[in-house]
């Protein structure tokens, strides 16, 4: 879905291609520490980042392309902003989506060439920019496995193909070139792009998941989660010495005094999880997680869900109060949390996320309850169960 | 990789419009679009003359209008959305054929055809007519930041080698009896495109391993830094001149 010319009007395109240039500008910078630079680069003379990126952005090119079936003939394909963010950070994912979307608009005619900032600015800026956010504050509360990275990932993806959408129906309303009533176009908008986010984060996440069991050094967003490599010397284990940038062994211990090849342990690429936390999952880290997981679905999607009714009030302004006054309490009233929702808050939009919150307070009230109702049965059953 | 770096949609060709240097095309159509966009939607008869023009093109560069039509096939998700705007958009209606339609509404999807097209197919013509290392050349005489350059270099440079190896994988999967037919599927086609990324990655590690020990110090040498006339300039910018005149008039009528 790239946006070709005369979608949006010139003043506004103008400025989104002077936003999409700083933004790359910007990321130049940044991807050039994130590709990790050679340590003696300045005497080489050259950086990673032109093939390391390049090639970044042929993967996204080639995996643009690669289709998933979903049913019934039907098919779709990664935007991939999301992965980019994730796989390789933000900076070096802003800056290859940008080349790909400068190359598919002049080699493909895909997406207009006056719309390249729009473009580069929706799909590149906003998608990788969210996704990063969401992922990283995600990646503070939920447990460091990979479990989580996979979580925070799914989540990271599915906010940011919406997100990309509102991003896009914005510009539209200050630029577009027709006026359409931006509530219709909104609520449009997002419930097709929120079912597509469901298939981006399902696919995003699978994806980081395979990266990180052969690979997780190479998953940027999963940095610090690789154990740091230990060696066994006579029984003990011993830090092993650190893997310079270069590839090579700083001060090695190659031999040992005695003469004898010091073993170390195969590379911990299966077994990430660092030795003060064991990989057994604990529950309460577990639980956390979830909490919050669903506490921030709860609150974005209902965000989201309650902004249809917000929009429409820019329309309903045209009409009068009156038909305002009507459609806010309609979207209301039919809620059993009509209550929580417009008692105490202004806002529709406000409201409707507190209200998701709250149901999702309850629905966790009810869950634990039953589940430790169920346990303590169980336990009373049998004081042999494992729990 | 020994056939040239052509893309699919550049066409061979001799034609005055193929020997153009490609910073001076680029330059053409970017001019030539922004006039396009810029004009009110009111001014049918000035998007027919553009069209002309861009006819003009085509027949100078010997580009057959059935390949530059069938292009444009890459608009159709916005003529979807267009089609909708006579419905959906509020203001003063009118009766085609019985069909309640909003005028503004008919502008706006007129409006986004009209340009969306005329802009298509002046980027289908660029394609067609430029080769890709000189394309992204042109970007650089146009004064693209240069890591942007290279990383658009090597992007197109290793995308066909992406792609083949991805093909490669499709055809390893096949070949094993495997046949993506729904969502439960797509655990193997992400396992695919994770070690696609890792291949893609390690490979750029090769390459610039590769490209040190050639002696890389950050910039890649210009081997072609001909010079361009005055006239070369003049012809490519024929097209957004011819443009400009019709575009005033339609600001005055």
């Amino acid at each position: 879905m790239h946006v070709p010319d005369g979608f949006i009007n010139a003043p506004v395109s103008a400025a989104a291609g002077v936003a999409a240039a700083a933004a790359v500008a910007v990321s130049l910078r940044g991807a050039r520490k994130e590709l990790g630079g050679h340590p003696r680069a300045e005497d080489l003379g050259g950086d990673r980042l032109a093939p390391l990126a390049g090639l970044v952005a042929a993967f996204v090119f080639a995996v643009q392309m690669l289709n998933f079936p979903v049913a019934a003939g039907t098919s779709g394909h990664l935007l991939g902003g999301a992965l980019a963010a994730i796989l390789v950070g933000p900076w070096t994912g802003v800056l290859c989506i940008a080349v790909v979307l400068l190359m598919q608009g002049v080699l493909f005619a895909d997406g207009g060439l006056t719309a390249l900032g729009v473009n580069i600015t929706v799909m590149g800026v906003v998608t990788v920019v969210t996704a990063h956010l969401l992922f990283r504050g995600l990646r503070l509360v939920l447990p460091r496995t990979r479990g989580g990275v996979t979580a925070a990932t799914f989540v990271a993806a599915l906010v940011s193909v919406p997100a990309s959408a509102a991003a896009f129906t914005l510009i539209y309303a200050i630029g577009g070139t027709t006026d359409v009533p931006i509530g219709k176009v909104l609520t449009a908008m997002l419930g097709v792009h929120v079912l597509i986010g469901i298939g981006e984060a399902v696919i995003t996440a699978l994806t980081v998941g395979a990266v990180l069991a052969v690979r997780p050094d190479l998953v940027h967003g999963a940095r610090g989660l690789t154990a740091p490599l230990k060696l066994r010397v006579d029984g003990e284990l011993v830090d092993a010495p650190k893997l310079r940038a270069d590839g090579e062994l700083v001060d090695a211990p190659k031999l040992r005094a005695d003469g004898e090849l010091v073993d170390a342990p195969p590379a911990p690429a299966g077994t990430p999880a660092p030795a003060g936390a064991p990989a057994t999952r604990s529950p309460r880290k577990f639980w956390i997680g979830g909490v919050v997981t669903a506490l921030v679905l709860a609150g974005v999607v209902s965000f989201y869900a309650s902004a249809s009714p917000d929009g429409l009030e820019k329309v309903a302004a045209d009409q009068g109060i009156d038909a305002k006054a009507e459609e806010y309490e309609h979207a209301t009233a039919d809620s059993p949390l009509a209550d929580y929702g417009v008692k105490g808050v202004e806002s529709a939009r406000l409201s409707g996320g507190l209200a998701g919150v709250i149901g999702v307070g309850l629905t966790l009230a009810v869950g634990t309850g039953a589940f430790w109702a169920a346990r303590r049965r169980g336990r009373a059953a049998d004081t042999g169960a494992r729990v | 990789m020994g056939a040239g770096h052509a893309h699919h949609l550049y066409r061979r060709g001799d034609s005055p419009v193929h020997g153009l240097p490609p910073h001076t095309k680029l330059a053409a159509v970017l001019g030539f679009v922004l006039v396009v966009v810029t004009t009110p939607r009111e001014a049918v008869w000035a998007f027919a003359c553009y069209a002309a023009l861009l006819a003009a093109v085509a027949a100078l560069a010997r580009v057959p209008a059935g390949f530059l039509l069938s292009r444009l096939a890459i608009e159709i998700p916005f003529v979807a959305f267009a089609v909708l705007m006579p419905f959906v958009v509020p203001g003063e209606q009118t009766t085609v054929l019985g069909v309640s339609l909003s005028v503004p509404g008919l502008w706006g999807a007129w409006n986004i055809l009209a340009k969306g097209t005329l802009g298509v197919a002046a980027s289908v013509l660029l394609a067609a007519t430029t080769e890709l290392r000189s394309l992204v050349l042109g970007l650089q005489r146009l004064g693209l930041p240069s890591p942007l350059v290279q990383i658009a270099s090597f992007m197109i440079r290793y995308g066909d080698v992406i792609t083949d190896e991805m093909r490669r994988m499709s055809v390893a999967r096949r070949s094993r009896g495997f046949e993506a037919s729904g969502v439960r599927h797509w655990g193997v086609l992400a396992k695919s495109a994770g070690a696609l990324f890792i291949r893609s990655y390690e490979r750029g590690e090769r390459v610039h391993l590769a490209m040190i020990s050639r002696g890389y110090t950050g910039t890649m040498p210009v081997l072609d830094a001909a010079t361009t006339t005055r006239t070369t300039w003049a012809r490519a910018l024929a097209l957004p001149l011819a443009a400009l005149p019709i575009r005033l008039l339609a600001l005055l009528g």
